[in-house]
C-alpha cells in the first residue's frame, strides 16, 4: 500500500542517501535544498553538531567527512551518497578529557565543533609539521574561553599521543 | 530546488546543455545564501560530486601542473611536491578560510565563483594558468588573465564546465604573495596580490582593488624597465591606471590603494635593486 510518506517523497523530489554514519551504514531521504547539518540534527537523531552561524564562519557545525573536518551547514545532503560521515556522538568522554580538564569549555555552545577539530589535529600530529595548533583551530570560534584552554587540550593530548608512541617503539 | 546528479562527465556536460543548471562542487560559496534566498531554491543544480575519480586528482609533470574541477586547497597542501614547485598555491590555500573550508573548497569554484576577493584567482593568475572548459561541443582553452569581462562576468557559456586548470612549469626568480585581511583566518581580502618573475616576464596580480582580480600591466612594465622607486608613492601613478578600488562594507578604496602600494613596496623591495 502506498503511504502518505511515499506520495511525499514523490512529488517532493527527495533523493535517497546512503552513507556510513559513526560507523554504520545508514539511508534517509533528503531534500535537495537540506544540508547535512539539518538532516543530522533532525532526521537522523544526532543533535550533537550545532548551528552557530549557518555559514560557514563559526565552525560549531564540524563533522567529519571522509576523515576531514567540514562545515555541515555548508555540505548538500546529497553529496555524502557512499561516503563516511562522523559526528561529535562517536567521541568518547576520554577523547575529550583533556578539553574538559584545560578549561576548554565554559557556556558550551562552540564545544562540539571544537571537539571535533581538536580531535582531528590530535589525531594527525603531522599537521603541526606544517601548521599550528592555533591555524589549524582557526575555524572554530568561541567567545568565552579566549582560546587558551581549547589549544592546551590539544597540546595535551598530543603530549600524550607522542608518549604512547615513545613507549610502542621501545617495546 | 532540483538537482541532477551526473555518474560522469560526459553526462555532466549533456545534462548541461539541456538544462540551466549551477554545477555544485565543495558548496563552500553556493550553501553561504542557500538558507536565506528563495532564488537559490528555484534553480536547478548539477551535483559534480560523484565526479571525484575523474575529476579531483591533480597531475604534476615536467611541463604542468594540472588541476582538476575537484582538486580542493587541502589536496594541494598535502602535495609536497606541488608545495615546491608552486609555492604561492600553497600560500594562498593556507590562507583560504580556515581548515574545515580548505577541505571542501576547490580551485576552480574559486575561479568560477568570479569573486573579486578570490585568493585562489591571483596566484593562479600570476602561474598564466589556462583554464579548458569542457561541453558537449567540445574543449576550450581560456587564459585566466582574459576569463573575467566585468564584475561576475565570464567568458563561460552556462553550458561549460571548469574541467581543469593547467599551470605551465617554469623556473621563476621571485614568487610573492600577500593579502590583508582584518583577521588571520576566516577573513575576506581587503587588498591582495600575487607576484612572479620568469623568463616569461614580470606577472603582477591585485584581488579587492577593481570589479575582478586582474594582471596590473603598468605596474609590470615599471619593473620590467627597473624605473628607480624611492618609496611606495611613486608606485602610485601606475596602480591608479591598472586598479580601481571602491568603497564598501570591508574598506574604503584610499585605504586600498593606499595598502596596495605599500604591501607590494615593502614586499618587492629586496628582490629590487633600484627600489630605494
Ligand atoms: C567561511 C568561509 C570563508 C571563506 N574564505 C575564503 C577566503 O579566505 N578566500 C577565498 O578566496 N574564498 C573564501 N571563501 C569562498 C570559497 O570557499 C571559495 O571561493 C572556494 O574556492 C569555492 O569552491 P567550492 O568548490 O566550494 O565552490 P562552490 O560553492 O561549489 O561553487 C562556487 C561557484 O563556482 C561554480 N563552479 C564550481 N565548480 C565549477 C566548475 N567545475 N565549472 C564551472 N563552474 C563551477 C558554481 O556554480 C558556483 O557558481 C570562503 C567561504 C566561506 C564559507
Ligand atoms: S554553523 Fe556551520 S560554520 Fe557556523
Ligand atoms: S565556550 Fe562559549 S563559545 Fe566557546
Amino acid at each position: 500500500m502506498e503511504t502518505m510518506a511515499d506520495r511525499d517523497d514523490e512529488t517532493r523530489g527527495l533523493l535517497d542517501v546512503t552513507l556510513t554514519l559513526n560507523g554504520e551504514t545508514t539511508s534517509v531521504a533528503v531534500d535537495p535544498a537540506e544540508r547535512l547539518l539539518d538532516v543530522l540534527r533532525y532526521r537522523l537523531g544526532l543533535p550533537g553538531t550545532k548551528e552557530g552561524c549557518g555559514e560557514g564562519e563559526c565552525g560549531a557545525c564540524t563533522v567529519y567527512l571522509d576523515g576531514l573536518p567540514v562545515m555541515s551547514c555548508l555540505v548538500p545532503a546529497y553529496q555524502v551518497r557512499g561516503r563516511r560521515v562522523e559526528t561529535v556522538e562517536s567521541l568518547t568522554p576520554a577523547e575529550v578529557a583533556n578539553l574538559h580538564a584545560s578549561g576548554a569549555t565554559q557556556c558550551g555552545a562552540c564545544t562540539p565543533g571544537v571537539a571535533m577539530t581538536a580531535r582531528w589535529v590530535a589525531r594527525h600530529p603531522e599537521l603541526l609539521e606544517q601548521h599550528t595548533v592555533r591555524q589549524l583551530m582557526a575555524g572554530n570560534l568561541c567567545r568565552c574561553t579566549g582560546y587558551d584552554g581549547i589549544v592546551e587540550g590539544v597540546e595535551a593530548d598530543l603530549a600524550a599521543a607522542a608518549k604512547t608512541k615513545a613507549r610502542g617503539a621501545r617495546s | 530546488m532540483n538537482v541532477l546528479l551526473p555518474a560522469s562527465l560526459e553526462e555532466a556536460c549533456d545534462l548541461l546543455a539541456e538544462h540551466r543548471a549551477v554545477p555544485v562542487a565543495g558548496g563552500t560559496d553556493l550553501l553561504v545564501e542557500w538558507p536565506q534566498q528563495l532564488d537559490a531554491h528555484r534553480r536547478t543544480y548539477l551535483d559534480l560530486s560523484a565526479l571525484e575519480a575523474e575529476l579531483r586528482p591533480h597531475r604534476l609533470s615536467d611541463e604542468a601542473l594540472v588541476l582538476g574541477a575537484l582538486t580542493t586547497y587541502w589536496d594541494v597542501l598535502q602535495d609536497p611536491a606541488v608545495r615546491r614547485a608552486f609555492p604561492l598555491l600553497a600560500c594562498a590555500a593556507r590562507q583560504v578560510g580556515a581548515i574545515q573550508i580548505q577541505a571542501r573548497g576547490t580551485w576552480a569554484g574559486n575561479v568560477a565563483n568570479a569573486s573579486p576577493a578570490a585568493d585562489g584567482v591571483p596566484v593562479l593568475m600570476a602561474y598564466d594558468a589556462v583554464l579548458e572548459l569542457a561541453s558537449r561541443d567540445g574543449v576550450e582553452l581560456v587564459p585566466l588573465a582574459s576569463f573575467y569581462r566585468g564584475y561576475k562576468d565570464m567568458r563561460r557559456r552556462p553550458e561549460q564546465l571548469i574541467r581543469s586548470i593547467r599551470l605551465p612549469r617554469r623556473r621563476y626568480d621571485l614568487q610573492w604573495f600577500e593579502k590583508v585581511g582584518s583577521r588571520r583566518a576566516q577573513a575576506i581580502t581587503k587588498v591582495g596580490a600575487a607576484v612572479t618573475r620568469s623568463a616569461a616576464g614580470w606577472r603582477v596580480v591585485a584581488n579587492s582593488v577593481a570589479p575582478t582580480v586582474c594582471r596590473c600591466p603598468s605596474v609590470e612594465r615599471l619593473l620590467a624597465n627597473e624605473t628607480p622607486i624611492a618609496g611606495p608613492a611613486d608606485l602610485l601613478p601606475a596602480l591608479r591606471r591598472d586598479v580601481s578600488p571602491i568603497d564598501d562594507l570591508r574598506s574604503t578604496a584610499a585605504y586600498r590603494e593606499r595598502v596596495l602600494a605599500r604591501v607590494l613596496y615593502w614586499g618587492l623591495r629586496d628582490a629590487c635593486p633600484w627600489f630605494r
